[in-house]
């Protein structure tokens, strides 16, 4: 890989003082995918800074939710007692990814901002990339593309974001708080990524420089009724082909007051399900009425050679998760 | 000590591999070593235009960049090697020719690893790029007959009665088209290379070689030397699957990097640049047509399998070789074409040939056993072959009958519906299948030694190799059976040429080649020993016959009074030399024109189907071999539950994803390449027949390192399909294919 230089500051001032200029520059947090990255040529930072030792290391209660601070790791967050008792949706879809090895290495800002893992935009070798670089093409979109978006993708792109994490966090609602150059401020995990459109080479609304310091989990006193299912290849160590997460108020006789739905593995960021929603609430869920939610959300999918099946799998797995939450098997 | 032989013996290298103290190819310390890293082609099919390498040159610790415009010229690369896939050649950087994705194009040398791979990453390459042929399924009109099949050497295409006329007789009959994918080794070593010239003609190679005297001759006659001028070793490696059996060309460029550089070379193959010139498992496409009487008696079989080869080398996926003479079917053909593909060459992965073959035939033999409404053990006990059918002769041994029962029973066959999709569970379809396994027993001339040494311990050697298999181990146990010794008594040795001479670890012949020779070296020196006490008028044991010694607990002894004997030391310090040696050489007699050999076995799979998701997980799995004589019992129950979980791999989760525009094989790292991990086995279990077996050679072992995955990905398949009704015959059977 390109040679580099190495900082390690001790305040979070300092680290966004180091940043410089944005293209030659990277944080490292756990550095499970940046290295990666950087071993493959994809990533040539001339300079890391590595936040590993900012004082962002803290989960704790903020008003009537819970802050989690950006550096604490993926294991910990899971594991923690507030977030297991509070919003076990997002510590079953941790522990749905990667290794325990990756995650006791991978940080909450790192996995926000993990990249695609598009075979194409993987490996420089291969010439189109319009994610790599701006206008050469996009040689997923005749290519091998099992992997890839049915929905919000562009001609531009068809990655999807690979992250678990980030699906569960999008039903939750979260809020990112960052801090830059002009100061901090806090975007909502919805707008926090973006669609491909023209500019599939910009994939958050995180400003250059910026650092994100901790993600807010708002209150939801129903958060125990959810439910993370995971699709995927083999039964560990795989990435999502589709995966659903779904928290829900539900009454005695089954109908929803409330109902968030967020998918992963179908587009270039986590997918947040309102068509579905919007159809659920104050219903009952009944297999008829789920399927049709649904049919609604995907209604605009498109897919290509490989990856159309992932339409009628992200219908199932909507159905199948959101049962599993009314039936009460988990996490209630 | 006696049966030592046949003991779950722990590991000999074990503690070491487990401590981190066992040196891999690549983690010999070589004084004054530089890093090789190759440059690899982005194109599969075309000529290198140009290579500007000025930038890798001029970057900090960059040594040299090799190219075809600088290479050192080793016409010797070109030769047809007889220890390499037939007409294998290397890629050393000879010419401007591109013949695959991934092919070696360049090396840089430098002074570090990351010097070298940042130094790669610079050189710049432009192509004059041809399309790519990749696809089989729209070629088959250019497919053509190879001479022969396989590594046996048998024919390409096989005839026995008249096909037609077995299938106009035939009350039932199927005729369907079965595909396996591309795989690729993936050992957990990569492969890696450290040469070192100890003079202008003189080679030292630490290798992570399956073949430590194949890759001796191939290098030797690539750079033009007397193989005696080449020394190889390999103590311990990571795993081969059959990927290090042949000398790929990134043994050669750190040979010629080492030679251009001046300094000894280390070059280690990265993740991403396995897939491609080290070898693959062919895809395979095989049209099977069976017919039947109403009774079950198979009436004809054809078999016709297509695969892919390079364009540069010939290497067939004998695919079809188990419907050659599994069942006793009259009317019997086979045949075995290629394609010429832009792929690196395919090669020997793992139960080559029967691995995919058993795939087709035996979920042939589960379409067939539906047609027919017969259980699928009864309907392949029917036409259980007795001798074998293609060759007429009687097998050495055969004990797969009693296999399928104890197999059936082991899995509890008998409660299983016939009917599919008639077990659920919650979301879970549920269903059994079984299948047949067969692997071909074969040996080739090995060399060992051993020796009593002054101290009263043993040394035994044999160049071989220990892929992780357990060579160690079991060579241990045979030698010190014969001497009557713990197995701590005995030192073995391998992975060195300077030991005697052995064939490559391949073909599941290490046991039975290398096993008999240590077998009889070890014989031959306690004959010495016995001879050598019963001659000499100080041995307690003078004067008595050679039958009336016993070697047990470490000492020599009279039968009729276990306290007349003597210590090994005390015998070889009497004798005043410094160690008694005896040396022999094992190969192969006049059994295979007498018999036909193979170890034979049967599979039982259960499968759980999610419904809806498609999602499979095989949740049981028995295997049952018959395989001659077990030499450790954990170290072979490991390799049949390392086929067995293989078979998994095969039949749910492993293939090498093509992009046939490009060329390439798009997932080329081990996040996106999927074999199994922990979660997705269930609960699998390996038990054998006992098989004494005194014709395939003299310690009656059959091999055991390839026979695990036969049959199993059908096993697989057939319970996917008795769970959901729903027959996928291409490989691997992802959840879209079952869910949709
Ligand atoms: C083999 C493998 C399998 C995997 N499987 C899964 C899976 O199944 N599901 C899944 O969700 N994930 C999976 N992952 C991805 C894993 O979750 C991510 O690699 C990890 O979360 C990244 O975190 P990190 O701290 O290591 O990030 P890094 O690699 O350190 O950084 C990633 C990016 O984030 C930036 N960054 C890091 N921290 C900050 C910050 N505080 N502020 C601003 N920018 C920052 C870096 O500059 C970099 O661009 C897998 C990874 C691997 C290697």
């Amino acid at each position: 890989m390109k040679p580099f230089s190495y900082f390690c500051p001790a305040t979070v001032d300092e680290a966004i003082q180091g940043y410089g200029e944005a293209q030659e520059t990277r944080f490292i947090g756990g550095g499970t995918n940046l290295l990666d990255l950087m071993k493959m040529g994809v990533e040539r930072p001339a300079h890391l800074i590595d936040i590993g030792r900012l004082p962002l290391m803290k989960i704790s209660p903020h008003g009537d939710g819970v802050r989690i601070g950006a550096l604490i790791s993926n294991t910990d967050a899971a594991n923690h007692e507030l977030i297991r008792t509070r919003y076990p949706v997002l510590t079953e879809a941790i522990l749905a990814g990667a290794s325990p090895q990756l995650r006791n290495m991978a940080t909450m800002g790192g996995n926000l901002l993990q990249r695609t893992r598009c075979y194409y935009f993987y490996d420089p070798s291969y010439q189109e990339c319009n994610k790599r670089t701006p206008g050469s093409g996009c040689a997923a979109i005749d290519g091998y593309n099992r992997i890839h978006a049915v929905l919000g993708q562009s001609p531009q792109c068809i990655a999807v974001h690979p992250s678990d994490m980030c699906v569960a966090l999008t039903a939750l609602d979260a809020v990112v708080q960052v801090k830059g150059p002009h100061g901090e401020r806090s975007i909502n995990m919805t707008e926090f990524h973006r669609l491909p459109g023209d500019t599939p080479q910009v994939e958050t609304n995180l400003q250059s420089g910026e650092l994100i310091t901790a993600i807010d989990l708002p209150s939801i006193p129903y958060g125990k009724q959810s439910h993370y299912l995971k699709i995927r290849d083999r039964h560990s160590y795989a990435f999502a082909l589709v995966s659903v997460a779904v928290v829900l108020d539900a009454d005695e006789d089954g109908t929803m007051r409330h109902v968030r739905i967020a998918l992963g593995g179908v587009a270039h960021k986590p997918w947040r399900a309102t068509k579905a929603e919007k159809a659920l609430t104050g219903e009952k869920a009944d297999k008829k009425t789920l399927r049709a939610a649904a049919e609604e959300e995907l209604a605009d999918a498109h897919g290509y050679e490989h990856n159309s099946f992932k339409i009628e799998l992200a219908k199932r797995a909507i159905v199948r998760a959101v049962t599993t939450v009314v039936g009460g098997q988990q996490n209630g | 000590m006696d049966d030592l032989i046949g003991q779950p013996l722990d590991r000999i290298d074990g503690r070491v591999k487990v401590t981190g103290r066992a040196v891999y190819a690549y983690e010999h310390d070589v004084p004054n070593a530089a890093y090789a890293v190759m440059v690899v082609s982005s194109i599969a099919n075309g000529r290198i235009a140009s290579m500007d390498t000025r930038a890798a040159e001029q970057a900090q610790g960059v040594l040299l960049v090799i190219t075809h415009q600088n290479s050192l010229k080793v016409p010797g690369a070109q030769n047809q090697s007889k220890t390499s896939p037939p007409g294998h050649a290397v890629q050393a950087l000879q010419d401007d020719v591109v013949y695959y994705a991934n092919q070696p194009i360049g090396v840089v040398v430098a002074e570090t690893f990351a010097d070298a791979i940042a130094g790669a990453q610079l050189v710049q390459v432009t192509y004059a790029p041809q399309p790519p042929q990749m696809d089989l399924e729209s070629r088959l009109a250019d497919a053509y007959a190879p001479d022969k099949a396989g590594g046996g050497g048998d024919p390409a295409a096989s005839h026995r009665g008249d096909v037609q006329a077995g299938m106009a007789e035939a009350k039932k009959s199927i005729d369907y088209v079965y595909r396996t994918p591309f795989e690729v080794h993936n050992p957990m070593e990569p492969h890696a290379t450290i040469a070192v010239w100890n003079a202008p003609d003189r080679l030292t190679i630490y290798d992570a070689t399956q073949g430590v005297f194949s890759d001796r001759g191939r290098v030797a006659s690539v750079f033009g030397l007397p193989p005696e001028n080449v020394r190889v070793i390999s103590p311990y490696l990571g795993g081969g699957f059959g990927s290090k059996g042949p000398v790929w060309s990134h043994v050669i460029l750190a040979a010629m990097a080492a030679k251009q550089a001046k300094r000894p070379v280390k070059l280690a193959v990265t993740r991403p640049q396995m897939f491609g010139m080290l070898g693959c498992r062919s895809e395979t496409r095989q049209a099977i047509a069976m017919g039947a009487k109403s009774d079950g008696a198979i009436t004809a079989l054809r078999d016709d399998t297509v695969s892919h080869t390079s364009m540069f080398g010939e290497f067939v996926e004998a695919a079809s070789l188990p419907a050659r003479m599994l069942y006793q079917s009259p009317n019997n053909s086979t045949s075995q074409r290629l394609v010429r593909s832009n792929i690196g060459q395919p090669s020997y992965m793992r139960a080559p040939g029967e691995a995919s073959g058993t795939y087709g035939l035996e979920a042939a033999m589960d379409e067939m056993a539906y047609a027919l409404k017969m259980d699928p053990v009864e309907f392949r006990l029917k036409n259980y072959a007795e001798t074998d059918p293609e060759e007429n002769k009687p097998w050495s041994s055969k004990s797969l009958r009693e296999c399928y029962l104890q197999g059936a029973k082991h899995f509890g066959w008998s409660k299983r519906p016939l009917e599919p999709r008639s077990m659920q569970d919650g979301n879970a379809l549920i269903g059994w299948g079984m299948a047949t396994s067969v692997y071909p027993t074969r040996r080739s001339v090995s060399n060992a030694s051993a020796r009593l040494n002054v101290d009263g311990t043993f040394s035994v050697d044999a160049g071989t190799q220990d892929l992780g298999t357990g060579t160690y181990t079991i060579m241990t146990q045979v030698a010190a059976e014969a001497f009557g010794v713990d197995a701590k008594q005995v030192r073995f040795r391998l992975g060195d040429t300077i030991l005697p001479q052995t064939p490559v670890s391949g073909g599941s012949q290490t046991a039975a080649s290398t096993g008999s020779a240590v077998h009889l070296a070890s014989q031959a020196l306690r004959e010495k020993l016995i001879q050598m006490a019963i001659r000499d008028a100080r041995s307690p044991l003078s004067g008595l016959g050679a039958q009336d010694v016993i070697l047990n607990k470490g000492r020599l002894y009279a039968r009729s009074n276990p306290a007349r004997g003597e210590t090994f030391r005390e015998l070889i310090l009497r004798s005043g030399q410094p160690h008694v040696e005896a040396k022999a050489e094992a190969k192969p007699g006049a059994e295979k024109d007498h018999y036909s050999m193979y170890a034979f076995g049967a599979q039982f799979a259960e499968a759980r189907v999610d419904a809806d998701l498609g999602q499979i997980k095989v949740s049981r799995m028995v295997g049952c071999f018959g395989a001659g004589r077990i030499l450790n019992a954990k170290t072979a129950r490991s390799q049949f539950l390392g086929g067995m979980i293989w078979g998994i791999s095969m039949a749910l989760y492993e293939y090498a994803a093509v992009d046939k525009r490009l060329g390439r094989w798009v997932n080329n790292n081990l996040a996106e390449y999927h074999v199994p991990v922990n979660a997705d086995i269930g609960k699998i279990e390996a038990i054998w027949v006992d098989e004494k077996d005194d014709h395939v050679n003299p310690i009656g072992a059959k091999g055991i390192g390839e026979i695990g995955i036969t049959g199993a990905a059908a096993a697989i398949a057939n319970a996917v399909f008795h769970a959901t009704g729903k027959r996928v015959r291409d490989l691997p059977i992802t959840l879209d294919k079952v869910m949709l």
